[in-house]
């Protein structure tokens, strides 16, 4: 298990179940911040799993610096053509309403599960 | 150097309520002040989100509307006016929300670098003129390329994923002539 904690969130990458998993609230400050986390979602990009589950149900709150993150990875799996994508989030978060229905645009095939 | 109106800008009007936050950029370096843009932006949602009462599971979400809402457009607009200042003078910004009736609506400003100015000009052109969707995928796809370390996303993402209607006042600082200060005037309706 690999994690990257922070001032109110934490992310992590479980290699076994193919899943990363953002909790919190992230607000960083550019694209550069989010460095490590881009790092993080590179690896499970790299691993060409057969699925990668993207787990945003306990993220509260993201940041259009974060959302940008979020889409280059989903970016990243639809060029390498390896990995079908699952996107966990809830619609308690308003956020997730709002954003995460444009990762089908990018990705038709992706598969948004929100509670 | 002249004023300049872009999009459908409306004045405030000193009526209902409204509150006003200032800050000086300089007073301390922006990194440390940064975690403030958040807990400025929890403190509006939490505010406004007291006139919206909760009774019904209807109700319910409505509340989960207008706080998600304001918190993000308030958190955006701040981490835009503290990264865009100009920083060549200390002039202040400020965010000023007021609600009327069945509207947020927001107004940030900041002093803005001359040199700067016509890219700026440049983005929001592209913002009021093109199609939303198409302009939101081709910035993502650009973003790939670009790595730049810019996201883009801020002023498209309240236009596209929250529906609020955006535009903008530059005008001459009235302590500095020589400097124009932007509003951001953003419009919610709830």
């Amino acid at each position: 298990m690999h994690e990257i904690t922070g001032d109110r969130y934490r992310v992590t990458y479980n290699p076994q179940t193919a899943t990363l998993t953002c909790t919190g609230i992230l607000r960083l400050r550019d694209v550069q911040a989010y460095g490590s986390l881009n790092t993080l979602f590179d690896r499970a990009v790299a691993a060409e799993h057969e699925v990668v589950t993207l787990d945003v149900r306990e993220l509260d709150f993201l940041n259009s610096s974060g959302i940008n993150v979020l889409f280059q990875f989903v970016i990243k799996l639809r060029d390498r053509a390896v990995s079908q994508l699952v996107v966990r989030g809830t619609s308690r978060a308003f956020w997730q309403t709002r954003t995460l229905r444009n990762m089908r645009r990018l990705m038709p095939g992706l598969q948004l599960d929100l509670e | 150097m002249t004023h300049r109106i872009l999009g459908e800008y409306v004045e405030t009007v000193p009526n209902g309520e409204y509150l006003k936050m200032r800050f000086s950029p300089s007073s301390i370096p922006l990194q440390q002040r940064w975690r403030n843009n958040g807990l400025s932006a929890d403190f509006l949602s939490d505010y406004w989100v007291t006139f919206f009462p909760a009774h019904d599971i209807e109700s319910q979400q409505r509340q989960i509307e207008v706080k998600g809402a304001i918190c993000y457009i308030a958190n955006e607009l701040l981490e835009n006016v503290m990264k865009f200042s100009y920083a060549g003078i200390d002039c202040p910004v400020n965010l000023e929300l007021y609600l009327y009736q069945s509207e947020f609506r927001f107004y940030a400003s900041n002093a803005v670098a001359r040199k700067e100015v016509e890219a700026f000009q440049a983005t929001i052109q592209e913002l009021l003129s093109e199609d939303l969707a198409e302009l939101y995928m081709r910035r993502l796809e650009d973003n790939a390329l670009a790595q730049d370390g810019r996201s883009r996303l801020g002023l498209l993402t309240m236009l596209h994923d929250y529906g609020a209607q955006l535009a903008w006042k530059f005008e001459p600082c009235p302590q500095h002539p020589g400097v124009l200060v932007v509003t951001t005037m953003v419009r919610l309706v709830v």
